[in-house]
């Protein structure tokens, strides 16, 4: 005999314990066997890029931080550079080697939270997520030194950094440094060989080397599919070019490889720490714009290698203080272009899974 | 003082008033008793889950936090109580009553001292097996009454999981039994000279984690999957309804923990202390070894859950069986602890055979 069954759509979203935010996804079930998913955005819309053609470029920091907030440096850091460029300002050496400790710091920051709450769609009860958290801490009690901020910091100026390292900062990372390493190989030994997280991860959620370059994706999304591309190495930025670090790369692109890239990736950031805070120079940490700040007119496009992917930001400027067009591309958003591929034919339970691999942060996605 | 009533009650009732007043102060009592403690095993599981969680968990409500069960009983009875609109009516009201019902049945025929329990039934296991099963009648009609697609989902993976589970669970009770020769639970506690752990370490192995399943504790929460589900089959549900379903998950789990002191650690027996303390020690044990395992580990996928019961603990639990009969019938005058022995060898050869040539990871379904 033959049933008669068939398919219904589940909303997954956008209120929900695991899209990491306001993301709804319409996903049509056959069973429990995804046969077709529709990812629904802009439940968190700001008008972040709208904003900011009525803002002086100054005001437009602010705004930034709110995109990726677990990671707001390095937005921060994207854009100032990105205006760096656009107005030709040079950047004292100082400052370059606070940016590329602040930003390596926030990488650490956001991957950890990114593996905490991949591990929390996996079904765990919040365990390795509040371990996480504790080395999360540590980092953000030393960027709260620096800008006096915890989570939105705010800290990079055009030409350089807000304000110079206190006194106690570089012992307090040198502590830090000391402390991180194992605390990291803690984490690992302690995840990546548990049978479950084997049997939910491994071979699952396949990111294929093509697919993942059709998509755009960067970061360690791209390279867990084994893409060895990194813009501190492909494009240096800032001081990238005279530190001494690995790109690490998987081949198999799913679920589990993502994790190790990005266990793999904290460990090249505290290197590049390491050295940055060995060879920090002294001197000045901004090299100071005019108040009224008016970059000359015409059209940018910069980058970093955010913790998420490729952080790029767009300006067009007409020579007046506000921009005429700012656009972001956003890793977040970018990334989840591939989702559909990723899950089609997959259970229910493996959405929650590969989403998280996938270490979106919403604020980014919407703007 | 307690104790002396209690037996004065359970004394064998000669006469039909005798009889009447034992079901009845008996009932009261398990029941009471069930309840309350229930509140403390709450309290003791949020506890343990903190100091697993590198936090100290609830301390501010009265002495070391324990009256934050009651708070949360008072909070949830003051909550509005409501019925979707869609749902069926009668079965929704039905079903926490359900579903709570049978856990406190259980209790019944677990003895809390020598022959002092409310029924000396001689058929107690299979009394168990029984009653237990009805639990997952309650949840899926919670599930299917709610009119949700969440819950629907949870109510399906219930019937799939519960059905599945059970059989490896009444064949690791059999062991027991062939073992103790009597399926009352008080001639099995009896019996247990050595506890039974000892000469059935496979039979153990397999009821903890067949029970696991069967009161939907982690990794096998499938049906209340927060990460997917968010609640599964109780999301429609709350004030007193809720708490009822609350309270059937926790009795659940704290009956099966007496239920595994009783079958394997040799129930109410010990030297020294008085029985019921004996009983309460290992069932707050074995009640302790599951707040970790929920504390550790991630969530299995559906159909991980199925090929592990079928595949892994179905065989395991025959052959257990096998040699547990094979020892008894063959050699009756053997000496028990080489029944012991070939059950370690069985558990042991079994698992590394198994982790060697099987791995539960799942494929993608063409769609």
């Amino acid at each position: 005999m033959v049933f008669k069954t068939e398919p219904f759509i589940l909303n997954l979203g956008p209120i929900h314990p695991s899209t990491h935010g306001v993301f709804r996804m319409r996903v049509v079930v056959d069973g429990e066997v995804i046969t077709d998913i529709e990812p629904v955005f802009g439940y968190l819309h700001r008008g972040i890029e709208k904003l900011a053609e009525n803002k002086t470029y100054k005001q437009i920091i602010p705004l930034t931080d709110r995109m990726d907030y677990v990671a707001a440096m390095n937005n921060n850091l994207a854009y100032a550079i990105t205006v760096e460029k656009l107005a030709g300002i040079e950047v004292p050496e100082r400052a370059e080697y606070i940016r590329v400790i602040m930003s390596e710091l926030q990488r650490i920051v956001s991957h950890l939270i990114g593996i905490g709450s991949f591990f929390n769609d996996m079904g765990t009860f919040f365990t390795p997520f509040v371990y996480m958290f504790t080395g999360k801490e540590k980092i953000t009690d030393l960027l709260e030194m620096v800008s006096g901020q915890r989570l939105l910091h705010n800290y990079m100026r055009f030409g350089g950094v807000s304000g110079d390292l206190p006194p106690e900062f570089l012992p307090a990372l040198r502590k830090f440094l000391r402390e991180m390493p194992p605390e990291i190989d803690m984490y690992d030994r302690l995840l990546k060989e548990n049978e479950i997280v084997l049997a939910r991860s491994k071979n699952v959620g396949i990111l294929t080397r093509e697919m993942a370059i059709n998509a755009s994706a960067s970061g360690p999304v791209l390279r867990a599919s084994g893409v060895k591309r990194d813009m501190r190495k492909a494009d240096p930025y800032s001081v990238y070019d005279r530190f001494d670090f690995d790109v690490p790369v998987a081949c198999n692109g799913d679920c589990y490889d993502r994790y190790q890239v990005r266990i793999e990736e904290m460990r090249q950031s505290i290197r590049i720490i390491e050295q940055a805070a060995a060879g920090i120079p002294e001197g000045e940490v901004i090299n100071p714009v005019p108040l009224r700040f008016q970059p000359p007119a015409g059209e940018v496009y910069g980058f970093i290698e955010g913790s998420k992917g490729e952080l790029g930001f767009h300006i067009v400027s007409d020579g007046s203080a506000r921009p005429y067009r700012l656009h972001v591309r956003a890793p977040s958003l970018i990334n989840l272009t591939a989702l559909k591929n990723m899950l089609t034919g997959w259970k229910v339970a493996d959405v929650m899974v590969i989403f998280g691999s996938i270490d979106i942060c919403l604020g980014e996605v919407d703007r | 003082m307690t104790e002396t009533l209690l037996i004065t009650v359970s004394a064998r009732p000669e006469t039909s008033s005798e009889f009447w007043l034992h079901l009845l102060l008996f009932g009261l009592g398990i029941i009471i008793v069930l309840l309350t403690s229930v509140m403390l095993f709450i309290w003791l599981e949020r506890r343990l889950i903190g100091r697993f969680q590198l936090r100290p968990g609830p301390n501010r409500a009265g002495p070391f936090g324990l009256l934050q069960p009651l708070a949360d009983v008072i909070k949830v009875l003051t909550k509005e109580d409501i019925i979707p609109n869609r749902a069926d009516k009668i079965i929704f009201w039905v079903a926490p009553v359900v579903s709570l019902a049978p856990v406190i049945l259980i209790l019944a025929v677990v003895p809390i001292a020598d022959s002092v329990l409310l029924a000396d039934l001689n058929i107690g296991v299979l009394y168990v097996i029984a009653i237990s099963s009805i639990v997952s009648l309650g949840v899926f009609m919670a599930g299917w009454a709610s009119y949700n697609k969440y819950s629907m989902i949870s109510a399906m993976r219930s019937v799939a999981q519960l059905v599945s589970y059970e059989m490896p669970l009444i064949l690791s009770m059999a062991g027991v039994v062939i073992l103790a020769g009597s399926l009352s639970l008080n001639d099995i506690v009896k019996a247990q000279s050595i506890p039974f752990i000892i000469l059935q370490p496979a039979g153990f192995f397999v009821f903890f984690i067949a029970s696991l399943a069967e009161i939907n504790r982690t990794p096998f929460d499938l049906l209340e999957a927060e990460s997917e589900l968010v609640a599964g089959y109780n999301i429609e549900y709350s004030g007193m309804k809720f708490a009822t379903f609350y309270l059937a998950e926790y009795c659940e789990a704290v009956v099966f923990s007496a239920l595994a002191a009783t079958l394997f650690f040799g129930g109410w027996q010990g030297p020294w202390l008085p029985p019921i303390i004996w009983l309460l020690l290992k069932t707050v044990l074995v009640f302790s070894f599951i707040v970790w395992i929920r504390a550790t580990l991630p969530r299995l996928r559906i159909d991980q859950v199925m090929n592990f019961a079928w595949k892994f603990l179905l065989p395991l639990a025959i052959l257990n069986l096998l040699i547990t009969g094979l020892s008894v019938s063959l050699w009756p005058e053997a000496p028990l602890w080489i029944t012991g022995i070939a059950s370690l060898v069985l558990l042991v050869v079994y698992v590394l055979f198994w982790s060697k040539f099987f791995k539960p990871g799942g494929k993608t379904v063409a769609v």
